[in-house]
């Protein structure tokens, strides 16, 4: 950088405010240890991504999170930026969302394929809905305060029905919706639940090069617009470089580097990582994009 | 003619608590998976309570029958309702996550317990309700047979009627049966998105209860006499009743609940009294081997 440039009065940099750490985390089932000491900060308004090869431990670190798995040993704490401190791994399963704020989206796609697409969404506010009709016997009877609110969730759900182009198929049945429209319907329901942070686990996995990269402004948009943190498993390099801004890599359940993309690019030990065994479709973004490039060729 | 009639008039009033009965059955199948076979006995308590409660208002001196039935109505369904919540809590809730078979078991062993537990407290003979409604229409008469819908069967047909409306309004309108029918399809996603999953359960457990309290309540003003055994029968009924319509569908059990009624009526009526419990098992069997799914239940595919 020249000196003139440090003259000048640039953009603040920003003060990263910690919205996720993980302290010491680690899974052991039985003699088997998933993850080993992990430790890590997301921070708010970023996207943090989580790779490493199969079976390095992301996905336990998510089902740790998101409470499907008490942790061995460890501490998460959510810092949510309007309600406060949450230690995640005490809390019960469905509070984690409730309160601390914490949505997931899953590798198979867990929507609730007998509704409707619209009611999906809903489904997703029901903290909100059971408040204002009072545990729903007020909204038997038709009160006003229970419409207004049941109004207010039909249009947050046409809102991100429209963000993620579905509001055609608003009453068509979940489970009717093609592959890549149920992923990014997904994403909608976890942001019904107004998050602090969006988990997303492999969210790209089995869409086309297209729909990938609307997936990328759709997630982008998502950090930029609603100020969320976002944490990301994922495999396809070309997702994980191009949006991420902090990346945590895994492998073998620990933790092997920890920085921003360009210092992960160029890191041995992910490097060693990845292309230390065969036939591994982890590969960092150099190598795969040259295999991208020889396939267009084919 | 006359006899099909006054025999469709009967099935029907039969059915309705059938309905009522096998609906609690389907929603808790539909919810956790499990066969609550306790929910007969659920029905029993719901018919016992609504004595006592008749017994203590003719007591205070209340006895103007409308207002009688609709107080009682309300304290049956409320502490019935109670016996549900507390039959989940202690006996269900703690085998959640164990094997379907440890659940059906225990609902067995509920079942055994809460009949003694009536017996013991109410003793083991019949007990006698005087006729609350009398009266009714005749609506068809030839040769001196007399068809009659009573006002009795009437109101037991409104209240069924209205109970069932307001049932499926909450199943379909409400945030409560939103999240009901979302735990049914997948509870840790569920609980993901912030629903209480055990309560939402325990909520189940409670509008079935209260619904096997109404049915209790018909059965006592419809036949006059109860005892703590009625429910064993009655639940079991109920529960071919759910399996004909499609266990875990609503509907299906409304429907499969008149359709047991119908038939045991008509067969009461053309064939043997004393033969029509047959009737009704060999209906369980047949949509056993012939349609496991019933007539509007969908096919259960194992979740993985």
């Amino acid at each position: 950088m020249s000196p003139s440039s440090q003259m000048q009065p640039g953009p603040e940099p920003a003060v990263k405010k910690s919205l996720l750490v993980v302290e010491h985390l680690t899974m052991r089932f039985g003699g088997l240890i998933a993850i080993n000491d992990i430790s890590f900060v997301a921070a708010d308004r970023e996207i943090t991504a989580i790779i490493g090869p199969n079976g390095a431990g992301k996905t336990t670190v998510f089902n740790c999170l998101t409470g499907f798995y008490e942790p061995t040993i460890g501490r998460l704490t959510l810092n949510h930026p309007q309600r406060g401190r949450f230690m995640l791994e005490r809390m019960e399963g469905h509070l984690i969302p409730a309160q601390a704020g914490v949505a997931r989206t899953f590798q198979n796609i867990r929507l609730f394929g007998a509704m409707s697409v619209l009611e999906n969404l809903i489904v997703a506010q029901h903290n909100t809905l059971m408040r204002a009709s009072g545990f729903s016997f007020a909204g038997l009877i038709g009160l006003p305060r229970y419409s207004r609110a049941e109004a207010r969730a039909v249009e947050r759900a046409r809102y991100w029905l429209d963000r993620v182009n579905l509001t055609a198929r608003a009453d068509d049945p979940a489970a009717s919706l093609p592959y890549g429209d149920q992923r990014r319907l997904e994403i909608a329901r976890a942001m019904c639940i107004e998050p602090a942070l969006l988990c997303l686990d492999e969210p790209a996995a089995g869409l086309n090069p297209r729909e990938s990269a609307d997936l990328n402004r759709l997630l982008l948009d998502i950090r930029n617009e609603h100020g969320i943190g976002l944490l990301l498993i994922e495999h396809d390099m070309t997702v994980v470089m191009g949006i991420s801004d902090h990346i945590v890599v895994l492998d073998y359940g620990r933790l092997i580097a920890d920085g921003t993309p360009e210092e992960i690019r160029s890191n041995p030990a992910v490097v060693r990582a990845y292309l230390g065994e065969e036939e591994d479709e982890d590969l960092p973004e150099e190598v795969a994009h040259d295999i991208d490039v020889k396939r267009e060729d084919d | 003619m006359e006899y099909f009639v006054q025999q469709l008039i009967n099935g029907l009033t039969l059915g309705a608590i059938y309905g009522l009965i096998a609906i609690g059955y389907t929603m808790v199948y539909g919810i956790i998976g499990m066969i609550n076979f306790a929910h007969g006995e659920v029905f029993m308590i719901g018919a016992f309570i609504s004595l006592i409660c008749v017994m203590v208002l003719g007591m205070f001196g209340l006895t103007w029958v409308p207002l009688a039935l609709l107080v009682t109505l309300i304290v049956t369904m409320a502490l019935t309702a109670v016996y549900g919540w507390t039959l989940e809590r202690i006996a269900y809730r703690p085998l959640r996550g164990s094997p379907r078979l440890a659940a059906l078991i225990t609902a067995i062993g509920m079942s055994i317990f809460l009949q003694n537990y009536v017996q013991l407290l109410q003793g083991a003979r019949v007990k006698p309700l005087q006729p609350l409604i009398s009266g009714g229409f005749e609506i068809m008469r030839r040769e001196g047979f007399v068809v009659s819908l009573s006002y009795l069967q009437l109101f037991i047909w409104i209240l069924t009627l209205v109970l069932m409306t307001i049932f499926t309004l909450i199943i379909t309108r409400t945030a409560l049966g939103r999240a009901q029918r979302a735990c049914e399809q997948d509870m840790g996603m569920a609980s993901l998105l912030g629903i209480n999953v055990d309560r939402t359960i325990s909520l189940t457990f409670v509008m079935g209860a209260a619904l096997a309290a109404v049915a209790g309540l018909i059965f006592l003003i419809n036949y006059g006499v109860i005892d703590f055994y009625i429910g064993f029968l009655a639940g079991i009924k109920a529960f071919t009743a759910a399996v004909l319509g499609g266990i875990g569908s609503l509907p299906g059990a409304m429907l499969g609940g008149l359709l047991i009624g119908l038939i045991e009526a008509f067969w009461s009526g053309y064939f043997t009294v004393e033969y029509k419990d047959v009737a009704s098992f060999s209906i369980l069997v047949l949509v056993l081997i012939f349609r496991p799914t019933g007539l509007l239940g969908k096919p259960d595919i194992e979740k993985v």
